[in-house]
């Protein structure tokens, strides 16, 4: 058959030499590498307790923006559900009545957003679309769960405080 | 005697008949370094869009089914290089294409031309002094001519240090919302309502820098064919209100369909999620206009299959429409990609049907079965979501 790479080496299927078949230099070889390994500056970090250093440009879980006055900036434009890349972003829009002009700054808002997290990769093109400023990928990494029902988060769980209501915040 | 004048009666007849013929005859004409054929009468546009492309000018108020329209947003002009075979000599400035008929052997540039696409950039600008450029809040958004005129020659930012015109939401109507502010002022939709409906009801009122769209004393615009000056506006000044801000509409599905109906030809196209109507319209062609029904006339359809038939059950649906690939309704439509029934690759591959550990309509509170956002007459308000 032909080769699938050049790089596939034959195996040698000699016989084993007296060396090879007393066995402790290749013992002694492997424990020496992993005795050296103890002594080496661990790969990992005792997460969540210690974190790495992030980029400053990383891109974790999503925030939807409010203005100063504590309004919702989304209008459910859709460009961040048409921009994302996995199809990850949903919602339904509802028009602004008279007496919920403190609650969102456009006369559309979206009723009903949700992103399912099990889709999204946190590429950040929906924070790019987004003509409203209204979506952001914090620099939370994703918490992990259980159960997948957990991954679809709705509009309140990203929602960021109220500025003026939620003071703890 | 008698004969006599019959016979130069005769040779007079021919003549004119002959010099007829020659009028009549299709006449020469060069756009873009294209020569093409056109029967006298031709407006340099309708010639263009014969060729077709890029060629054909951007046009905002000109409609071929309108009578009178064009004429008022210069976005068409054109330069006409040569005037004719007989008088050469280049048109000292650039015409609109809507209104100037082509001459035999005329010589126009239309994309080729750095004065056109420089003309273009400086009319767009002029479309947009006034225009809220809320994209993201507007129906129309995602089909505009604006947006489209916009992308193709608009500038990035804009220049403007003045006040935009704006104006108070007004009512014409159970069906219709009109958004003053978006209004380019092309006057297809009084066109429209004046050659469709036999009587009209709303028009231009004041002049100027003031002039706008408005039905004297808040009448409300009711006739059978009147939900086409939704059609007609190239913006979202006029749109329909029971689509409004239900769904973006590249996020809908266009299909063509058929019913029968008394009033039109009922041929719509809806825009459809799931099995739920969401909207419907006339069916357009490759200009954005009305396309020509299978009688031969304008397919312009009635409020009835517009504003009421939001069942699936009232129509016959003929398949997905065909929508250009470059617009973004073709998004995630993926048309014509895969003919045969998929096989279930997954499940010859791991040898059992895959579990299915979430079904996403459990969890999701996006379409919801209880909530049937076509049914709603208007927008959906916080209520509809309870
Ligand atoms: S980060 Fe990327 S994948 Fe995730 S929701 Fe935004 S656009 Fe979609
Ligand atoms: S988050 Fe931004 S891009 Fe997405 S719907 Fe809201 S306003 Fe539009
Ligand atoms: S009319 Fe067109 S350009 Fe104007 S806001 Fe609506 S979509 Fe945007
Ligand atoms: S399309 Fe010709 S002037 Fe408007």
């Amino acid at each position: 058959m032909e080769k699938l790479t050049k790089r596939a080496a034959p195996i040698d299927r000699s016989p084993m030499t007296l060396k090879e078949r007393i066995y402790l230099p290749a013992l002694l070889k492997g424990m020496s590498i992993t005795v050296g390994h103890i002594f080496k500056k661990k790969a990992t970090v005792q997460y969540p307790e210690e974190t790495r250093p992030f980029s400053p440009v990383f891109r974790g879980l999503h925030v939807l923006n409010r203005d100063a006055e504590g309004r919702e900036n989304c209008t459910a434009c859709g460009l961040c559900a048409v921009a994302c890349p996995a199809e990850a972003i949903t919602m339904e829009a509802a028009e602004r009545k008279a007496n919920e002009k403190h609650l969102y700054r456009e006369e559309k808002y979206a009723a009903r957003y949700e992103i399912n997290m099990l889709r999204c990769i946190f590429c950040g093109a929906c924070e790019e679309a987004c003509p409203k400023d209204a979506i952001y990928l914090s620099e939370t990494v994703m918490p992990a769960n259980f159960t997948r029902e957990s991954f679809i988060y709705k509009k309140q769980d990203m929602l960021i405080p109220h500025p003026k209501k939620d003071q703890k915040a | 005697m008698r004969l006599c004048t019959f016979a130069s009666w005769r040779v007079k007849y021919n003549a004119l008949r002959e010099n007829y013929i020659k009028m009549s005859d299709n006449i020469k004409v060069t756009i873009d370094n294209i020569t093409i054929e056109v029967p006298a009468g031709t407006s340099i546009l309708e010639a263009a869009r014969k060729v077709g492309g890029e060629v054909a000018p951007p046009t905002m108020c000109y409609y071929s089914h309108l009578k009178g329209s064009g004429g008022k947003c210069r976005t068409c002009l054109v330069e006409v290089s040569k005037g004719s075979e007989k008088d050469p000599r280049p048109m000292p400035k650039l015409v609109a294409s809507c209104r100037t008929g082509v001459m035999d052997g005329m010589e126009v540039k239309s994309m080729t031309s750095e004065k056109v696409l420089d003309a273009r950039k400086g009319v767009t600008e002029f479309l947009l002094l006034n225009h809220p450029l809320d994209c993201p809040v507007c129906d129309q958004a995602g089909e505009c001519h604006l947006q489209d005129l916009g992308y193709d020659h608009g500038w990035e930012s804009t220049r403007t240090e003045f006040e935009r015109r704006t104006f108070e939401p007004e009512d014409i109507g159970p069906n219709i919302q009109l958004h003053m502010n978006r209004c380019i002022m092309c006057f297809r939709c009084v066109f429209a309502a004046e050659q469709l409906t036999d009587y009209r009801e709303h028009g231009i009122l004041d002049r100027g820098e003031h002039a706008r769209i408005s039905t004297c004393i808040s009448k409300s615009l009711d006739h059978d064919f009147i939900g086409n000056v939704i059609d007609v506006c190239p913006v979202g000044a006029l749109t329909d209100k029971t689509f409004r801000f239900k769904q973006r509409v590249w996020f809908t599905k266009p299909v063509d369909a058929h019913c029968s109906c008394t009033k039109c030809k009922g041929e719509v196209r809806l825009w459809m999620r799931g099995d739920e109507v969401y909207r419907v319209t006339a069916r357009k062609d490759e200009w954005g206009e009305v396309a020509i029904a299978s009688d031969g006339k304008p397919g312009w359809i009635c409020n009835e299959c517009r504003f009421e038939k939001k069942k699936v059950s009232d129509w016959v649906i003929e398949g997905p429409s065909n929508i250009s690939r470059h617009s973004v309704i073709s998004q995630g439509h993926y048309n014509k990609t895969v003919h045969e029934p998929q096989i279930e690759l997954l499940a010859e591959v791991i040898g059992k049907e895959p579990i299915m550990k979430m079904d996403i309509h459990d969890v999701s509170d996006v379409n919801k079965p209880n909530v049937h956002l076509n049914q709603i007459q208007g927008p959906a308000h916080s209520e509809d979501f309870k």
